[in-house]
């Protein structure tokens, strides 16, 4: 996974409660059994007028030129509900996000994100309405930066940093670029050692020989 | 000290504490199916990994798999098949156990583990599958993880979790005749809204509760992700471990006593405390019917639709515009204005038998028949479910009456880019989700149950039984 430090980039609202992983990517956008050629799929319900055909519904904001190369997204809360589908987040990355910022996010889908290296961010509802204010005034100069080492967010160079929190694990695995089965893997032989205890109290669960 | 029953159910798969809220816990059982676990299995395959425990990993093929009688490999899915044999192939290479299309116990993942014994009661399970929750009906520690968490279950029967707060919903009253789990859940989203679960495992209790059978359960515990919780999750009694008897993957003789015995102790103490405490009354409820685009939009049936002017803040106020706007409704109308063009009974919430007998229990006791111009599917959670339903002849009756005898699967629960009920299409459905394009582009689905959904069959027009 590719480690996360520091970020700064177009940011675009899409202030949406929500905003479901249906709608981040349609399952018929899920054409191959990979993680990859998502990109194209990203929020089609939304950005097409025809996803068939993939007109352009040209109000939708990762349309307007203004955002084009967007890497941060600013939603609205409970982002990345519904279906587990972790293309969603594979998606989003394809796409050149590296960053969500809502007030809340599905567990499925931050636990996902994390994973593959996109941070979300929680932040308090005013505080986004504020960073989208600043950032619409003009996207392409109000860029938002994102440093995960001193958790903060800067979104306007007049005001002070926003400081945003994050679990120290989450955060030194994304700081880190963790795999995360390595990880657990060192870890092994107090696996083993709490399954040889278990199958005392629960000789139940093991099925088979193993 | 006092416990509730999901910290029993933490501890006792604790192996290590990792931070303040960090636990790697032991995963008992692996379930995947072949939209998103495929995924899991070909990359632990790439990275040279093996299952680490593959008799406690499980697959079957439901979401992609076709549901028309005499259906192979091919689906009418855009490459559907390429998911199927990638499937089949990776289950093969690593040795576990697959449901696949011919298998007389192939169907939807969380229909086929509680009925295979798969789930049981005390296990911790997960699949790359949001629904998951809905083993907490049997007193699982069952939550959906993505397909990265579900490769790391595989290749080291753990997983490093983040732990939830509690949080207890106490139902009070008893669900009056002809209101069904399904109603009680959407009630209960609606009441709490599709966020109020977040970073909770939600305990279901209450007389209401308790009176539910095994498969209500289910039902009930399927939605908690519609809620945005953890999980959901029932205290096993008598009525779950009588379920669990004699299930192939159940255990017996002194395994089974075992089991018992433990399974006795998964119950929330006296006294314990939860992090959050819910009271709803049931006794008044009525069947409910969906009409915004999340689940927390429902109403009972013969309420208006609210009116985007009455909302209490200008951004939902413009929430409901938009989402009445993609329904095609009008903010004061009923719902009964509204005519269908298909319904649907099925999905993991409502395609056990109990949801089919009540449905064709609604149809023989009315005579009434699917009207016209309404497409109607009927389909079976799994083969079992179908043979069952075939051996009390609910099959002829669905015929009969105008429904479409299906195989197996996921069906029209959800639009694969293969078949849909068209542009636009209104649809009286039992599953649980009715976010955009859901059902096809441009889906207008109405979330209720069985009995709902076949009363708007026959009627035409969205409505509930009023027969009864
Ligand atoms: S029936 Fe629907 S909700 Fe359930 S697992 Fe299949 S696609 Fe998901």
């Amino acid at each position: 996974m590719t480690p996360f430090t520091r970020h700064i980039g177009v940011t675009a609202p899409l202030l949406r409660d929500n905003i479901d992983t249906d709608t981040i990517i349609p399952s018929r956008e899920m054409r191959t059994v990979s993680r990859t050629g998502l990109a194209e799929g990203l929020f089609a319900p939304w950005r097409y007028t025809d996803p068939d055909a993939r007109s352009p519904e040209h109000s939708f904001v990762l349309n307007l030129e203004a955002f084009a190369g967007a890497s941060i997204l600013l939603a609205g809360q409970n982002f990345g509900c519904g279906s587990s589908r972790e293309h969603a987040v594979w998606a989003l990355i394809e796409s050149g996000f590296r960053v969500v910022i809502a007030p809340s996010f599905a567990t499925i889908f931050r636990n996902n994100a994390l994973r593959n290296g996109l941070l979300t961010v929680s932040l308090d509802e005013n505080l986004i309405r504020g960073i989208r204010e600043w950032v619409e005034v003009n996207p392409r100069h109000h860029l938002v930066e994102v440093d995960l080492e001193k958790c903060v967010l800067i979104a306007d160079s007049a005001l002070a940093p926003i400081p945003f929190v994050i679990d120290p694990l989450s955060r030194t695995m994304l700081l880190e670029g963790l795999d995360e089965i390595g990880l657990t893997e060192q870890s092994l032989d107090s696996i083993a050692a709490f399954e040889a205890s278990d199958r005392k109290r629960r000789s139940w669960v093991y099925l088979g020989d193993a | 000290m006092a416990k509730t029953l999901f910290d029993k159910l933490w501890q006792e798969h604790e192996i290590e504490t990792l931070s303040e809220r960090e636990s790697l816990l032991y995963i008992d059982r692996i379930f995947l199916h072949e939209r998103t676990g495929s995924v899991a299995l070909n990359s632990l395959l790439e990275c040279g990994r093996q299952v680490r425990r593959k008799e406690h990993a499980f697959c079957t093929m439901d979401h992609i798999v076709d549901t028309f009688p005499g259906r192979g490999d091919n689906t009418l899915m855009p490459s559907g098949q390429d998911f199927i044999l990638a499937t089949r192939s990776a289950a093969r290479e690593t040795g576990i156990r697959l449901f696949d299309i011919q298998d007389p116990d192939q169907g939807i993942v969380h229909v086929i583990s509680p009925e295979l014994g798969i789930a049981l009661p005390g296990l911790s399970l997960i699949c790359p599958d949001s629904h998951t929750c809905t083993l907490g009906g049997l007193g699982a520690l069952a939550w959906g993880v993505g397909s990265t968490e579900a490769e790391h279950a595989l290749a080291t029967s753990t997983l490093r979790v983040t732990r939830p707060g509690t949080m207890q919903i106490l139902f009070e009253g008893s669900l009056p005749s002809g209101v069904t789990a399904k109603d009680l859940m959407l009630h209960t989203i609606r009441e709490l809204s599709a966020a109020g679960g977040a970073g909770y495992a939600i305990e279901f209790a209450g007389e209401a509760i308790e009176a539910l059978s095994v498969e209500a359960r289910l039902t009930l515990c399927n939605m908690a992700t519609e809620l945005s919780a953890f999980t959901g999750l029932i205290a096993p009694d008598l009525v779950v471990l009588e379920y669990c008897k004699g299930r192939q993957f159940a255990p017996s003789g002194a395994d089974w006593e075992q089991a018992l015995a433990h399974w006795r102790s998964l119950r929330s103490d006296e006294g314990a405390r939860f992090d959050c405490n819910r009271r709803l009354s049931v006794d008044a409820l009525k069947p409910q019917l969906s009409w915004g685009t999340s689940p927390q939009y429902c109403i009972a049936w013969d309420e208006r639709v609210p009116c985007a002017a009455d909302a209490s803040t200008e951004a939902e106020s413009s929430v409901w515009q938009r989402m009445q706007d993609y329904m095609g409704l009008a903010g004061g109308s009923r719902l009964s204005d509204y005519p269908i063009d298909a319904a649907f009974i099925g999905s993991c919430t409502n395609s056990r038998l109990s949801d089919l007998q009540l449905a064709a229990d609604y149809l023989l006791r009315t005579g009434h028949r699917v009207a016209r111009g309404v497409k109607a599917l009927c389909v079976p959670g799994s083969g079992r479910v179908k043979r069952e339903a075939e051996a009390q002849g609910l099959h002829e009756v669905f015929k009969s009456a105008g429904f479409e005898w299906r195989e197996p699967g996921c069906s029209m629960c959800f639009y694969a880019g293969g078949e849909s009920f068209g542009d636009r299409a209104r649809i009286a459905s039992t599953t649980n989700r009715n976010f955009e394009g859901r059902q096809g582009i441009g889906s207008r689905t109405h979330l209720g149950s069985p009995l709902t959904v076949v009363a708007s069959a026959c009627a035409g027009y969205l409505t509930a039984d009023t027969t009864a």
